[in-house]
Order: structure tokens, then C-alpha cells, then sequence
């Protein structure tokens, strides 16, 4: 008897939608894929939307107007397994900038009547407001981590993940350390490996588009930006707030470079 | 049934979130909406205060079907707020790279998004499914043109490898020839696209449209260029500000791009093509002709096959940068730190992408300033929705709705770039069917 293909369900929420383009860059796997999985819900590949329940949900995007609050609720009960992916909905994206910040500003400066843009004080992550099941780190994750977690959520295994530092692959791939030869401030001690080691073998320090790995020591490797590279403390204040700002380790290490207050 | 509604909650098949609101009332179109629900992201804001450096690793996130478009006016700009210039070898990388964007871009909005329209089906799935040598070619001509992304930029969304004054690191010249194999192949099944496409029903709708485009005595626009448009408009990028203005209109609460003068216009392939054809590589030339495309080609529609014939032409000219590949010196021209101004224009494959930058003597950003092609033909794009609606008011409302969707995705919209797009409040008052 055949059995029912497992309906797949892509969502965004505040995004640049490249995580789930990078489903559509699959090349013969995208076929292979709609062998494997009915795709039921994935608006800005197909007009043909299934209702739900669905097996697996990759969650794309940001929790950041009131209106996702309830949204993502409805996905995650929608949901057996919901896989956040990317920055935007593992960490808050570049947008949760505006959470160091009173977003009312950021509103004024781009908006002639700000008053008509109803949007959250922060961009949040989507385990902040739901259980996800599996987090996938990356602006954007590549996309053979996307696949590789859909496939082991259909074979019921474990999601393959490297808990290591951007260091491991760039030494592996025999990059020469753009650290230590170079002098550059590069993150790659304290992010999360999965590039590739894309940016020093460009010959650029890594910016942790992928986020802070496990246990980063991102003090440590700020003195020695300071100490040794000369970095100032608002240059330290920029690096750790990029794309994974609002990750707790990264908010962290740039909130300790940040001037106090003036008093009054 | 003179009174109708049709509401297309979210449109399918385009990148971000746009909801479709049409009212007719009496046989007349009395409301056509195109509104966007796609979350602010304040990109604008936020650059303030962030290192001259770091903006095209920055705009690059505004979208992530073209990030090289945002990257490339980023830089642009800004090497004109510092008096620098990037030319010889590191001009032509970079025009390489947009050949890759333009080939995947385009190759995912033909294959992808849009021809599905032309015939009754749902998705590109179905395509591969009825016609699997069709879809292999899309396939063939996004890989080609990502491989090319990601040979230069590391990877083919958000590349890291651009930086202002030119790359982090040159290719050799082994690494980019590999590419002409699927170049060649690309140029061929971008003919064969062309030729495809051709074949398919085009609903005879050709609007008056003023198209606005980058022009460029000896190349088809990309990079660089003046403004111009097919009524006459002929400015440096400089003047811009001076004849283009965003705005709120009450009726839908969204920025719009307007010509001071004039209004709506139109960016985009149509326009490039209508306003670049002579530019056009020959060979892209008589695929156009033989497509039957004319000058100037003013339905819409037929954007489908503009977009074919400029994949052939990034195509071939990608092919012809890499023949001609020489390593350049150093991968970048020095740029120092220093107080300006500074705007660019490119062409994105969705059209004209302006940036604005102004910065202090230590670099830093003290003002941004970002105009999408999809906030400048939002405009336009509801004109044709009430056009083509009005045009066909007798079509059942499923055909109808099919119709008018299929008339947003002509402008390939792009919803995640338009930073400045608000969330419409609809007036839901009488008269609602």
C-alpha cells in the first residue's frame, strides 16, 4: 500500500526571503524533494496551497509586527516538527538592530507618517515565542543543511550538526588565518560553522553571518581585537552587532564595549 | 454581475508578502490595490551610524533574490561620496557578477514564477511534470547564472566577497574559465527559452507607459549610466532626487515613486530593453526579432520574453569577460575614510536601484537613502491592474482573479526590497460586494 507523502510547509515572517529561495536554487534535489514530500504551503513557489496539519514547517523570518504573534502560534500548531531557519528566525535578523535602539526613531526616520506602522519595540527569534524543534543557523543556512534536516526529520533521525567554530573549516580547507597573519578582527573563533569558511578565503575577516557557536568566547577574542589589532570600543560595539546582534552571546559582548549613559 | 471583488489575500509566486484588492462597482473598476503587508525593516535607520565598509554586507539583506543589485549601488555611492574610481579589470568583474544575478534572477522569474501563468498551472513542480526539458532548461540557466555568483562572491546569496574600491580577492584567471562551458550552454538555452516563450497566448494589452532606464553609450546598462526615459528625460544620477519623488497617497497609505513631472513609470526589463535594444549583443537582438518582439514592445506581458533575451545577453557577455579575464593588479583600489555625498544607480534585475549616501570625516553613515524598482513601479503596476481588469470584466471570477495576478507578477515583484512599503489599511466601506 503506498504510503501518504509528508506534507512540507514553507512560512515567512520578516525576512529578505533568502532562505527559502535557497529551496528553489535546489537544482534535481528540488524534484527529488516533491518526490519525497508533498510541498502543501509554500506561497512564493506555488499558487496550490493544502491545508494544513503539515509535517515539517520551515519557518523563515523574524517575529516582529503584533499580528505575527498570533501567526506564529497558528504554525507551531499547525506544526509536528517546525525547523527555524536562518538568522532571521533563530536569531531576530539584521532588523533586531532596532532593539538596541526605541524603533519609534528608526520609524521616523523612514516614514513619513510612522503613526501607520504598526510594528513590534523588537525582532525576535521564533523560539522566543514557540518550541521549535530544530534551529538552523545562517544568513542564509546552506542549503544542503536545509535539505539534510528535512531528510533526517523524514528517516526520523537526528539533524546532523557541527558544534564547531568557523576556525575548524577554514583550517581544514587550508585557508591561512586572516587573524593572525593578517592582523583583521575576523569572528570566525566564536561563530558557528556551516559557510565553509567563505569570507577568509576571500581573504576578509569572518562578520559571524552564522552566529555565535556553542560556548564563544567572545571576551577573549575581544581584548585581543583591543590589545593587539588596536579596535576601538565602538568598533568592537559594530563587529558583535551584525546579523546575529540579538543572539544572547553577541548582544552580550557588544553591550560591555557600549559607553555608559551619560549621567542626567 | 456589475457589482464584483475580487481579493487576492496573498499573492503566490512572487518574493514577499502583497495582498490583490479589486472593487468594481456599476461595471467600473472603482478600486485596484496592490498592497504590500510585507514587515518595515528600517534599513535606512539602521545604517546610520555603521561603517561605510559594512553597507553592502548590510543592503545586500534587503533581498535575497538580488542581493548583487544592492551591493552594487552600495558601492557605487559610496566610492562617489569618496571621489574614487574602479575601473579596467575590477569594472568588468563587477559586471560579471550582475550577469550572474541577472542570469539566476531572471532564469527563476521565467521558469519559476511566471511562465507557470502562461499555461494554467500551478507551479514550476507541474512544469517539470509536463514539460521536464522546459524546466531542465530554467534549471540550466539559474545554475549557470549562480555559479557565476557564487565563483566571484562566495556564495550566490549574499556574496562576501564585494567591498568598496573592488573585491576582497581577484579571481585567478583558472578559476573563473571553468565557468565557459555553462556559459556556452546558457547562451543557448537562454535561445531556446526565448523561443519557448514565444509560443505562448499573450493577452493584447500594451499600456502607455514611460520607461525609465539607465543608459550607457557603449554597454547595456548595468553599472552605470544616465537616466532616461522614453519621454525625453535625459539626467545624470546625480539629479535624480530632483525629478523622482516617493510619497504617501491616502488611498493606499504606501510610498510611491512618481515622476515630479509626469507620474508613474515604469523600470524594469521592458524599459531597459525599450530604451537599450541597440546595445543589445546581435545575437540577443535577432532572438528578439525572431521572438516577435517589436519597438517599442509595450505590452507587458512580454516581459517574459525581454527577460529571455537579456539572460542571453548577460550570457554572452559574461562569457566574453571571462575570455578576456587579465588578473588586475590587487583585488581593490585604496579608499580612505572621509566626509560626502554620494548616489549610484545600477540596474537590478527588477530595474532601477537608487542609493543615497552620506557620510563623516571617520566614515561612518550619517544618512541612507534606498529606492527599490518595486516601490517606483507600484504605481504603475496598479494602473495596469485596473486596466487589464476593466478589460476584462466579463472573465469568471477565478479567471479574472488567475488574470490579475498574473498581470502583478509581469513586474516580477521584488516585496522584501521595497524598504519603504507600508501596510495598507483598506477602506472596506460601502458599496463592497
Amino acid at each position: 500500500m503506498p504510503r501518504k507523502k509528508p506534507k512540507l510547509a514553507v512560512w515567512k515572517f520578516t525576512s529578505c526571503d533568502g532562505c527559502q529561495l535557497s529551496l528553489l536554487y535546489l537544482d534535481d534535489e528540488l524534484v527529488e524533494l516533491a518526490e519525497c514530500v508533498e510541498i502543501a504551503y509554500f506561497p512564493e513557489a506555488s499558487r496550490r496551497r493544502l491545508p494544513g496539519p503539515y509535517d515539517i514547517s520551515l519557518v523563515e523570518g523574524s517575529v516582529s509586527l503584533p499580528e505575527h504573534l498570533e501567526e506564529v502560534q497558528r504554525v507551531r500548531r499547525l506544526s509536528r516538527v517546525l525547523i527555524a531557519f536562518g538568522t532571521c528566525a533563530t536569531s531576530g535578523g539584521i532588523q533586531a538592530l532596532r532593539n538596541f535602539t526605541d524603533v519609534g526613531d528608526y520609524a521616523r526616520l523612514v516614514y513619513e507618517r510612522p503613526e501607520l506602522i504598526p510594528v513590534l519595540a523588537e525582532s525576535t527569534p521564533i523560539s522566543q515565542h514557540v518550541p521549535v524543534d530544530l534551529e538552523l543557523q545562517g544568513c542564509p543556512p546552506h542549503r544542503g543543511q536545509v535539505v539534510a534536516a528535512v531528510a533526517a526529520c523524514l528517516h526520523g533521525a537526528p539533524p546532523p550538526r557541527t558544534p564547531a567554530s568557523v576556525c575548524l573549516e577554514c583550517k581544514r580547507a587550508g585557508h591561512i588565518c586572516v587573524l593572525v597573519s593578517r592582523g583583521l578582527p575576523c569572528l570566525g573563533p566564536v561563530t558557528q560553522a556551516g559557510c565553509g569558511a567563505l569570507c577568509p578565503g576571500c581573504h576578509r575577516p569572518c562578520y559571524g553571518c552564522f552566529g555565535p557557536k556553542e560556548t564563544p568566547k567572545t571576551s577573549s577574542l575581544a581584548r585581543w581585537f583591543r590589545e593587539r589589532l588596536g579596535a576601538k570600543e565602538a568598533e568592537l560595539v559594530r563587529a558583535f552587532r551584525l546579523f546575529y546582534a540579538n543572539a544572547p552571546a553577541f548582544r552580550l559582548e557588544s553591550e560591555a564595549h557600549e559607553e555608559p549613559p551619560r549621567p542626567g | 454581475m456589475k457589482n464584483r471583488r475580487v481579493q487576492v489575500d496573498y499573492l503566490t509566486r512572487v518574493e514577499g508578502e502583497a495582498r490583490l484588492v479589486l472593487k468594481v462597482k456599476g461595471g467600473r473598476v472603482t478600486v485596484a490595490e496592490f498592497a504590500i503587508f510585507e514587515p518595515p525593516r528600517f534599513f535606512e535607520a539602521f545604517l546610520r551610524g555603521r561603517d561605510f565598509r559594512e553597507a553592502p554586507d548590510l543592503t545586500a539583506r534587503i533581498c535575497g533574490i538580488c542581493p548583487v543589485a544592492y551591493q552594487m549601488s552600495a558601492v557605487h555611492a559610496l566610492e562617489a561620496a569618496l571621489g574614487v574610481e574602479v575601473p579596467g579589470t575590477l569594472r568588468q568583474l563587477r559586471r560579471l557578477l550582475y550577469c550572474g544575478e541577472w542570469l539566476a534572477s531572471h532564469a527563476l522569474h521565467v521558469f519559476f514564477l511566471h511562465a507557470p501563468d502562461f499555461l494554467g498551472l500551478p507551479d514550476a513542480l507541474a512544469l517539470a511534470r509536463k514539460q521536464p526539458d522546459v524546466l531542465r532548461l530554467g534549471q540550466l540557466l539559474k545554475r549557470v547564472g549562480n555559479a557565476v555568483v557564487s565563483r566571484l562572491g562566495g556564495r550566490e546569496t549574499h556574496p562576501v566577497n564585494v567591498r568598496v574600491g573592488g573585491f576582497y580577492r581577484a579571481p585567478r584567471r583558472e578559476e573563473l574559465l571553468p565557468l565557459a562551458e555553462g556559459l556556452q550552454e546558457a547562451v543557448e538555452a537562454a535561445q531556446a527559452a526565448v523561443r519557448w516563450a514565444a509560443g505562448f497566448d499573450f493577452p493584447d494589452f500594451t499600456p502607455d507607459y514611460e520607461f525609465v532606464a539607465l543608459s550607457h553609450p557603449g554597454e547595456y546598462p548595468m553599472n552605470e549610466g544616465r537616466v532616461v526615459s522614453s519621454r525625453g528625460l535625459d539626467i545624470p544620477v546625480t539629479a535624480y532626487e530632483e525629478h523622482f519623488v516617493e510619497e504617501q497617497v491616502p488611498h493606499s497609505h504606501a510610498l510611491h515613486s512618481r515622476l515630479k513631472e509626469r507620474g508613474a513609470y515604469l523600470v524594469g526589463p521592458l524599459a531597459r530593453y525599450n530604451l537599450n535594444f541597440a546595445r543589445l549583443s546581435p545575437t540577443a537582438q535577432a532572438a528578439a526579432r525572431e521572438a516577435g518582439l517589436t519597438l517599442p514592445e509595450r505590452n507587458p506581458f512580454k516581459s517574459i520574453l525581454v527577460r529571455g533575451v537579456e539572460m542571453l545577453h548577460a550570457a554572452e557577455e559574461a562569457l566574453e569577460i571571462i575570455r578576456t579575464y587579465e588578473e588586475p593588479e590587487g583585488p581593490a583600489v585604496p579608499v580612505s575614510p572621509g566626509a560626502g555625498v554620494g548616489m549610484a544607480a545600477t540596474e537590478a534585475p527588477r530595474g532601477l536601484l537608487y542609493h543615497r549616501y552620506e557620510l563623516d570625516a571617520g566614515g561612518l553613515i550619517t544618512a541612507a537613502k534606498i529606492v527599490p524598482p518595486t516601490s517606483q513601479n507600484q504605481k504603475r503596476l496598479e494602473e495596469d491592474v485596473r486596466a487589464c481588469a476593466e478589460m476584462n470584466l466579463d472573465l469568471p471570477q477565478e479567471e479574472l482573479t488567475w488574470r490579475l495576478e498574473q498581470t502583478v507578477r509581469n513586474y516580477d515583484p521584488c516585496i522584501s526590497c521595497a524598504t519603504h512599503f507600508l501596510r495598507l489599511t483598506m477602506d472596506r466601506g460601502e458599496g463592497d460586494v
